[in-house]
């Protein structure tokens, strides 16, 4: 027998086995019931997680949080870029008054440009 | 945090349709494997059944890093692995002969049935005396047809290793198929 020969032997030796027709939707259900479960188990998960109140924070006052940091890290930056220029507004200034009005519209003009470098 | 449980639904339905789509179309495959790697329907049917349980747990992971490669190698590659553990807590080895493990090609006389019969039945037994690697890559290129790239990635070797595997493992199997019609003979 040639090796061609004894390989196509071989090949009808072993030919691909069909399983018993039973086993298809046996494994099927089996895989669904998993399926279930772990959809059943999401949801648990969920409610159990709303339940607690030690999710709440991050939940609820997550985005809250995030707003008053965000907020106070913008007025912090406006007023160190602010301050770094008093030395040149208290020379300019002509009396109390107008420094103050320069001061306020320093302030005004670097929240501004916060503002416009957060939208970016 | 309704939106992401939304999400995350929709993306648990979208690969539990993937992997029914792949659990249909290797079904077959997985289990001749297992059949032939145990040698008897019952535990192939069981062996099936793990991989398949097996690979659903790790599915997702599996279609990340396979990179739209076929996913049939890492299906037989956990079959095998589940095999080598069946034989290990069992201690236990592929039963021979094989069942009849199916439709044998159409002949003429009852006499060419059952001298094809037996030889294939010869040739099958002489399979089961195979080392585990040399066993293995036969049945994943002739019982499931599989190519030298998708056996080695089944295997974990490189494909040129595989190569010489499987032809190494032809010859042993041509020997001894010879030296036992030899022994039948006389």
């Amino acid at each position: 027998m040639s090796t061609w020969d004894f390989e196509t032997r071989l090949r009808e030796a072993l030919q691909p086995v069909d399983p018993p027709a039973d086993l298809e939707p046996r494994l099927e259900m089996t895989l669904g019931s998993l399926v279930e479960m772990a959809a059943d188990e999401l949801d648990a998960w969920e409610l159990r997680a709303m339940k607690d109140p030690r999710n709440w924070p991050r939940t609820v006052l997550g985005p809250a949080a995030a707003v008053v940091i965000g907020s106070g890290a913008a007025a912090g930056l406006v007023i160190l870029r602010t301050r770094g220029r008093r030395h040149k507004r208290r020379a300019q200034a002509r009396n109390a008054w107008d420094l103050a009005e320069r001061t306020f519209r320093d302030a005004a003009r670097e929240a501004m440009r916060v503002f416009d470098d957060i939208g970016r | 945090m309704a939106a992401a449980s939304d999400s995350a639904r929709e993306d648990k339905a979208r690969l539990d349709a993937a992997f029914t789509d792949l659990y249909r179309a290797h079904l077959r495959d997985v289990y001749s494997y297992s059949y032939y790697r145990v040698g008897n329907h019952h535990d192939a049917e069981d062996l099936t059944e793990q991989t398949f349980l097996q690979a659903y747990r790790h599915f997702e992971r599996a279609q990340k890093e396979s990179q739209g490669r076929p996913l049939r190698p890492w299906l037989i590659r956990i079959a095998h692995n589940l095999a080598a553990n069946y034989y290990r807590d069992r201690s236990r080895r592929p039963q021979t002969p094989i069942d009849d493990a199916g439709p044998l090609p159409e002949l003429h006389t009852t006499e060419a049935i059952v001298e094809d019969r037996e030889d294939l039945n010869l040739i099958l037994e002489c399979v089961q005396q195979l080392p585990d690697d040399r066993r293995e890559a036969l049945i994943m290129r002739f019982a499931l047809g599989m190519d030298n790239r998708e056996i080695a990635r089944a295997l974990g070797r490189t494909d040129g290793a595989t190569k010489v595997l499987i032809h190494r493992a032809i010859k042993q199997l041509e020997e001894l198929v010879q030296a036992e019609a030899g022994t039948e003979a006389t």
